[in-house]
């Protein structure tokens, strides 16, 4: 799954006992901090109430109570599956929008000329140097005048848009070699057609690396939803763990369960698209 | 004749810089078509948002008054805010304690996961996940696990006397854990980054060294180090870039305490923006506190492509 990032092993020389012991000493330690907060996560939701406050701590529940937790996250939270199906849309939406807006415009940018050509790629390049943060009151400005706040619209349609995806698929498609598209542009295929056929089909690697990423993004989103998005019907999962953590009384088996359920869809993603998202990274991951 | 000739030259000018054939006129059109939708959707979802960025910061704008234009009130009084001074400081002790530390851990973690070690593949996803998992379930599980006295860290601490501390309470302690999360979730990302750059060295440079007589830390220290300049510096100028955005971990990690940490010590640029502009409806004020954070990210951007045209350069003369 590492594939490309491992080209080139230094098999040439053994390292010696003492110093892969060392190595893995240092790896594992490290390891463990990075994995911790996810056992302790999975751990903590199956816990009942009286084991939270034990002291001392205990690692693993005594009397594990996944089923009851859970029933008692959605009557605490009535909304949650909702929230999850919110995330679900507003991420599925927002990818396959920029795969179609994105992979237009990345192919109009890198195979024909016209005027303005070099201007208009350059702003949009220069979008990606403004931080979402810089512009969050005038978008949700411009989102309260369309009369957009509360809506999936407002969630989604400015995600359809990207200047980084544009960028990244023009790379995509500025490798591959013109002749074979103009082979099909030959036997009278139309732009669309080749894209469709031929582009698209050729970059599949890149625009999964890309989707992957985008997916993430849109999935772990929080900032925006919260600006724009104050209702049940369209509240998406981080804002409803947000919820959840503000209400003091909230108890952290209860919260854990959230923060399980709302992680759990990216954790498998990862590990069965792995060397995608490592791609995507590797390709550009300028934008967090 | 002449108005009716007139839009007929403009047509036929606007043709020709389409192009001077037909066949050129037509891929140019098509161009311009395919270009269109990503165009105009980024123009008016963004490229609008980043104009009214500079008008609404020389108004006044509230939720009920109508904006009223007040010229650079709005910046004279982020001067003398201390709150705002507060927030910046803040912010450029959050990038002094995560940044260094993360840039070297990731360093060391790479370097070690470069060398053929059986189930290194294993490692790296392990130092990967938190990548992908959201800030907010990040963070709300960190704050389970930094509890005092109930927490894992409370436990680990207890033997030195540190089992009762109030991480995310104490205004002297706060940024702490707000930049181990940050951290935390960066770590792996870095990770894949430092690890292209381990690759793309060639192997000959190690060679070289080797029949000079270079130990592993030599060859660390006078081709490792050298060669992965331009990755570490795009590491650490992402990681800067990233913490002046933080925002996620302090709204989700002092929301059960006291918000925005006791007495503001907790709070970073992007969570005051937030706060003056959504709970205290001043729009304006807040417009002018999101351009200096523009501004800061800005010049560290320019300053990073400055650098790199500069690097560019000199691996030219050095290849």
């Amino acid at each position: 799954m590492w594939r490309m990032l491992r080209r080139r092993v230094q098999s040439s020389h053994d390292l010696s006992i003492p110093i892969q012991v060392f190595c893995y000493a240092i790896l594992l330690a490290g390891a463990l901090i990075m994995v911790l907060p996810f056992l302790w996560m999975a751990s903590t939701a199956c816990k009942p109430s009286v084991e939270l406050n034990r002291v001392p701590v205990t690692f693993l529940p005594e009397n594990p109570v996944c089923r009851q937790n859970l029933d008692a996250l959605y009557s605490t939270s009535p909304h949650f599956n909702r929230y999850l199906l919110n995330s679900a849309i507003v991420t599925v939406g927002r990818t396959l929008g920029q795969l179609v807006t994105c992979s237009l415009a990345a192919y109009g940018f890198a195979r024909f000329r016209f005027p303005g050509r070099g201007v208009i790629f350059a702003l949009c390049l220069a979008l990606l140097m403004v931080p979402f943060q810089a512009i969050l009151i005038p978008e949700f400005m411009l989102i309260r005048k369309l009369g957009w706040l509360n809506t999936f619209k407002a969630l989604i349609v400015p995600g359809t848009f990207s200047a980084f995806a544009l960028f990244l698929l023009r790379q995509a498609f500025l490798q591959i070699p013109t002749e074979i598209e103009e082979a099909a542009i030959i036997d009278g295929a139309n732009p669309l057609r080749v894209l469709w056929h031929v582009t698209l089909p050729l970059s599949v690697p890149a625009l999964a690396a890309f989707a992957v990423i985008t997916v993430q993004a849109a999935w772990n989103d929080f900032l925006y939803p919260l600006v724009v998005s104050n209702s049940p019907d369209t509240r998406v999962v981080t804002i409803g763990i947000a919820l959840l953590q503000g209400e003091r009384r909230t108890p952290y088996n209860l919260l854990m369960m959230g923060s399980f359920l709302a992680t759990v869809p990216m954790l498998v993603l990862f590990l069965a698209l792995q060397r995608y998202f490592i791609a995507g990274i590797a390709m550009g991951g300028v934008k967090r | 004749m002449i108005t009716e000739s007139r839009p007929r030259t403009l047509a036929a000018r606007a043709l020709n810089a389409l192009g001077s054939t037909p066949l050129s006129r037509r891929k140019a059109l098509w161009g311009l078509a395919l270009i269109a939708p990503n165009t105009l959707g980024l123009f008016f979802f963004f490229g609008i948002p980043v104009l009214m960025a500079f008008s609404t910061s020389v108004q006044e704008w509230n939720a009920i008054k109508p904006p009223r234009f007040v010229g650079l009130d709005n910046f004279e009084r982020l001067i003398s805010d201390d709150k705002f001074a507060q927030a910046l400081t803040n912010t450029l002790k959050l990038i002094a304690l995560a940044v260094p530390l993360e840039v070297l851990l990731a360093l060391g973690v790479a370097v070690l996961l470069n060398l053929p070690l059986r189930g290194r593949n294993l490692l790296r996803t392990a130092y990967f996940l938190p990548v992908v998992t959201s800030t907010v379930a990040a963070s709300v599980v960190w704050t389970s696990i930094l509890q005092p006295r109930y927490g894992i860290v409370s436990r680990l601490l207890e033997p030195v006397g540190l089992g009762e501390t109030k991480w995310l309470v104490e205004p002297g302690l706060v940024l702490i854990p707000i930049a181990a999360v940050a951290i935390w979730q960066r770590l792996g990302f870095d990770m894949i980054i430092f690890l292209a750059g381990l690759q793309s060295i060639p192997g000959e440079l190690y060679e070289a060294a080797r029949i000079d007589g270079a130990g592993r830390w030599g060859r660390f220290r006078h081709v490792t180090l050298p060669m992965l300049s331009p990755t570490t510096f795009l590491v650490v100028v992402l990681a800067v870039i990233n913490s002046f955005q933080i925002f996620d971990q302090v709204y989700i990690m002092t929301l059960r305490t006291v918000p925005g940490g006791v007495s503001g010590s907790a709070t970073t640029l992007t969570y005051f923006l937030y706060r003056r502009a959504f709970t205290h409806s001043e729009f304006g004020y807040a417009s002018a506190i999101a351009l200096v954070l523009f501004a800061l990210i800005l010049f560290v951007t320019v300053f990073q492509l400055t650098i790199q045209r500069y690097w560019v350069y000199y691996e030219a003369e050095e290849g």
